[in-house]
Order: C-alpha cells, then structure tokens, then sequence
C-alpha cells in the first residue's frame, strides 16, 4: 500500500491497531446479528451470548485508544499516519456504541419473549439489522482497502435504513392505536427500531472515517435527515 | 469549512517579504538549487525542511548574499526584498546583510563581551550616537533575545562563557541589535537541549511580531511548532510550499508525505 517507515516498529504499531479494529468490527458483525436472531427467534441463550460479547469489545476498545495514545506521544505522527490515528479512535468509539446499542436490543428479547408476538415486526427488524450489518461490513472492508467509492456508497445506503425505520415507526403507531395492549410490546419494538438505525448512523460515521483517511478532505453535505419520526407526531 | 483555521490563527494577514523567481545554484557542476520560486511573507515564521543536502541552507544563503563568499557559487534567478532587486550591482552586500540577519547552527559569539558582541553592528552601521543610546540598543537587543534577565548583571564578562542556550540567544539578539528587517535561521536549535531549544522556539514566535523569519530546521516537530508555513524541499527542487497545518496533516505532494512521515531520509 505505501512505502514503510524508516523505523520499522512505527509500521509494525500502526499494524497492530488497524489489526484490533478488524477484530473488533468482527465481533460487533457477530453480534449485531446474534441480537437480531435472538428477537426474532426470542432465543434468550443467544441474547446472553451478545451481552457477554460486548465486554470483549469494550476491551479491544480501550486497547485501541491506549495504543493510539502510546503511538501520537511516541512518534508525533502527522499527515496520513495522523489521520490512521485519528481515525482508529474515532471508528473504534463507533464500533463500541454499535456494540451497545446491539447489546440493548439482545436485553429486549427476554422482555419480548414474555409477552404476545406484534405482527411481523420482529422479521421487518431483522431485515434491517441485516442492511445495517452489510454496511458495516463494507465499511469495514472499505476501511482496509482505503476504497473511497465502496465507503461513499455505505452512506448512501444508510438512507434506505432510515426508510425502513420510518415505515416501522408507523406501523407500530396503528397497532398501538388499534389495541392499547399493544402498547407496552410495541414501545419495546419501537427503541429496538430506533437502536438500529442509530447503529446505521454509527455505520455512516465509519465510512466517513474511510474518506477522510484517504483524502484528508471530511465529507461535504450533511444528509437531509431521513428520520421524519420527530416532526411526524 | 476552513478547518485549518484553529492551526493557522497564529497567522498573521501578510505581504510578501522576499520573492525569488527562477532561482537556480550551482556549486560547480553541482546542480544545488533548480528553479525554485517562492513568496516568504511578513511577519511570519517560514521553515524550510528537506533531508540533508537538499539545499536548504544553499538557498538560505542566497537570501542575503552569503554565498558571494564561495568562489565555485554562481547564484542565477531573482530575489527581491520589498520588490528590490538583492542582486543589483548597486546593492551593498554588507548593507544587505543589515537588512537580512543571520544566525547559525552552532552559536558563535566573538570572543568579547557580552555588551560588546550585541554593540558591533550596531557600531559598525554607526547605529548609535552616544554611549547611552548603545546602552539602549544593547539593552533593547538582550530583551528581544530574552535573555536580558539572565545577563544584565554581567554585561561586561565574556559571551563565550555562557550555557550553549544562552550564547544561541545572544547570537539572535546580536543578529536582532542592527534592526534587521529579515531573521534567517539555519538549524539554530541543533546544537542545544531540550529546554534550551523551548526557549529559543518561544523567542522565534515573539521575534515574528517585528521581523519576517526564515528558518531551517531538521526538526520536523520544530518547524510544525514554530512555523506558519513550510518549505519541503528535495534534491535541490522545493517540492511544495503551503500553510504548515496543510502540510503536515495533508500535504499534496507524495514526496512531502514520504518525508514528513519518515518514509524517506
Ligand atoms: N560550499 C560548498 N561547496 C560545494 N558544494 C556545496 C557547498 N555547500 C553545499 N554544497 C552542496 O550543495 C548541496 C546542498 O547543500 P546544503 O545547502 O548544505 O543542503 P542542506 O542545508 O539542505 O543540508 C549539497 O549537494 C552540498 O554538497
Ligand atoms: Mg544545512
């Protein structure tokens, strides 16, 4: 990819880093999905799985931000070797809120499995948690490959998870309004809706890590917010 | 966004200062110098970095004429200070050198007092008219040197006794007493400690509010510290040259990053 420090244990650190962060987008891959699974089977075995999980992720995170901190006080990076750096920080500390956003969804499963399935929901959730986790993972790969393109069109598709939440967000409406039973269940469906298009947000920021790594310019435009739930009430 | 603007508020709105067009050296055969062309303004810090014998202190030099000293020297281009002309027939190199001061890598007191190495420009360009206006300009040199403190009680013991740090010091302040308009600096950190060199990059930042201030420096950290813009210099060609934020968070030109990433010596 480039040409290699002159000091060789500047390479192999940087290394190191970028090594931690791929290990710990796997893990939060794994368990974005497990939650997921879990809703929908309400399988509460996998659902302690995903917040057993979510310690080793805050782990990794914690490593990355001291050997971040260790590599800027050592070896004053600048240029491309800054922005890795700042980079790594960044993406590490979306990573781990995507991880406990994950984690928040797998605690809804106990909750949920107590209490009469809403409509097909739980399978419209999973579908968008599948989208979310797609994206991470091409962010992710976008982040090795240094591939500006991949990463511009992760955050675009971050928009397609809006809409499903958007269309989520008033189907619950009409059951909670057709049945107040519903509410209680749907109130639950709702914030596990809304933690993943908060994780697809997270996603986004990732990928605009990846183009200001590469190019050093940030993405321009703020989206126009797709989320219209805050002004639809 | 101008995300360079928290980086770059230390830098002054500025005129152009000096200006070399075309400016190409010889050394002989040795090519040191090819074409380069630069603006350094007002009341800035610029440094120049490179690797080693890539030119930088040869075309320092040329900003005050220094290198007429070297006979197999041939400087061809234009440099102008304030719009004139630095080559020009009629231009005095001594009175040039009044206008553009220099201070060098390896502090370099004369062997006189410590009043007496801050009074010979000064006496020399026939600066003073009594004892006390020397007085004065001495005084006023030693404090724009940040080192008044330290000497004012011994004046008259010699400067060659002094810490490594404080002899740097004397020399700026020396460099600074025939009031020069331009400060050229070549690695003037290089032979002090860590402490010693803090001080001197203090003094650099203050001395930009009066002089405009060329520095060369090996430090890639010194010249991010203390400049507001940065010279990369390669092989004799200055590769680019831009605000010191840019160049060290994105520079444009892969040598730069190569070199300020230390990828390449
Ligand atoms: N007095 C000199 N006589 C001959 N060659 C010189 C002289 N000074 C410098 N050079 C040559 O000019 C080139 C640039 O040197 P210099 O300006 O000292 O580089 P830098 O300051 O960047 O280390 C080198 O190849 C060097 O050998
Ligand atoms: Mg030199």
């Amino acid at each position: 990819m480039q040409e290699q420090h002159i000091a060789s244990a500047f390479d192999r650190d940087l290394e190191t880093i970028q090594a931690r962060i791929m290990k710990m987008g796997g893990l939060v891959e794994v368990s974005i999905m497990d939650a997921a699974r879990s809703l929908e089977t309400r399988d509460e075995e996998l659902a302690e799985q995903v917040r057993a999980n979510d310690k080793a992720i805050d782990a990794l995170e914690e490593m990355i931000n001291e050997e971040a901190a260790r590599v800027i006080a050592m070896r004053a990076p600048t240029a491309s070797d800054l922005r890795l750096i700042l980079s790594v920080t960044k993406i590490s500390g979306n990573l781990e809120r995507i991880g406990d956003l994950s984690k928040n969804l797998a605690k809804r499963t106990g909750v949920l499995a107590q209490m009469p399935p809403v409509g097909d929901s739980p399978a419209a959730m999973r579908r968008m948690a599948r989208e979310v986790e797609r994206m991470l993972k091409d962010a992710l790969d976008a982040y090795i490959q240094r591939d500006v393109e991949l990463a511009a069109d992760v955050i675009g598709r971050d928009h397609e998870v809006d809409q499903m939440y958007n269309t989520l967000f008033r189907e619950l409406l009409t059951f909670m309004m057709e049945d107040a039973r519903n509410i209680t269940p749907c109130m639950h469906l709702h914030f596990i809706a809304k933690n993943i298009e908060r994780m697809g947000d997270h996603v986004t920021s990732i990928a605009e890590q990846v183009i200001y790594l590469v190019t050093g310019e940030r993405p321009e435009d703020e989206r126009p917010k797709a989320d219209v739930t805050s002004v639809s009430l | 966004m101008n995300d360079m603007s928290t980086i770059e508020r230390g830098a002054k709105l500025s005129e152009t200062k000096v200006s070399a067009r075309g400016v190409n050296v010889h050394y002989g055969d040795t090519h040191a110098i090819k074409d380069v062309n630069v603006d350094i303004s007002n009341n800035n810090v610029t440094a120049f970095i490179g690797p080693s014998g890539c030119g930088k202190s040869t075309f320092l030099r040329c900003l005050n004429r220094m290198n007429d000293t070297i006979d197999i020297c041939r400087v061809d281009g234009a440099i102008q200070l304030d719009g004139q002309d630095i080559y020009d027939k009629r231009v005095d190199p001594v009175q040039l050198r009044a206008r553009v001061g220099m201070v060098f890598q390896k502090p370099n007191p004369f062997p006189k007092s410590i009043y007496d190495n801050v009074a010979y420009g000064p006496k020399i360009h026939g600066l003073a008219k009594s004892k006390s206006d020397m007085d004065d300009i001495v005084e006023r040199a030693l404090r724009r040197g940040a080192i008044w403190d330290e000497v004012k009680d011994r004046l008259h013991s010699t400067g060659t006794g002094l810490s490594g740090g404080q002899q740097q010091r004397l020399c700026i302040a020396r460099a600074v007493a025939t009031e020069p308009e331009v400060l050229l600096m070549d690695e003037p950190c290089s032979a002090l400690d860590p402490i010693a060199t803090a001080q001197v990059e203090e003094l650099i930042d203050e001395l930009r509010e009066n002089f405009t201030v060329v520095i060369v420096t090996h430090s890639m950290q010194q010249a991010a510290r203390v400049s507001q813009k940065t010279a990369f210099f390669h092989l004799g060609e200055l590769v680019e040259f831009g605000e010191t934020g840019q160049i060290f968070t994105k520079p444009e030109d892969p040598r730069t990053e190569s070199y300020i990433t230390g990828r390449i010596g």
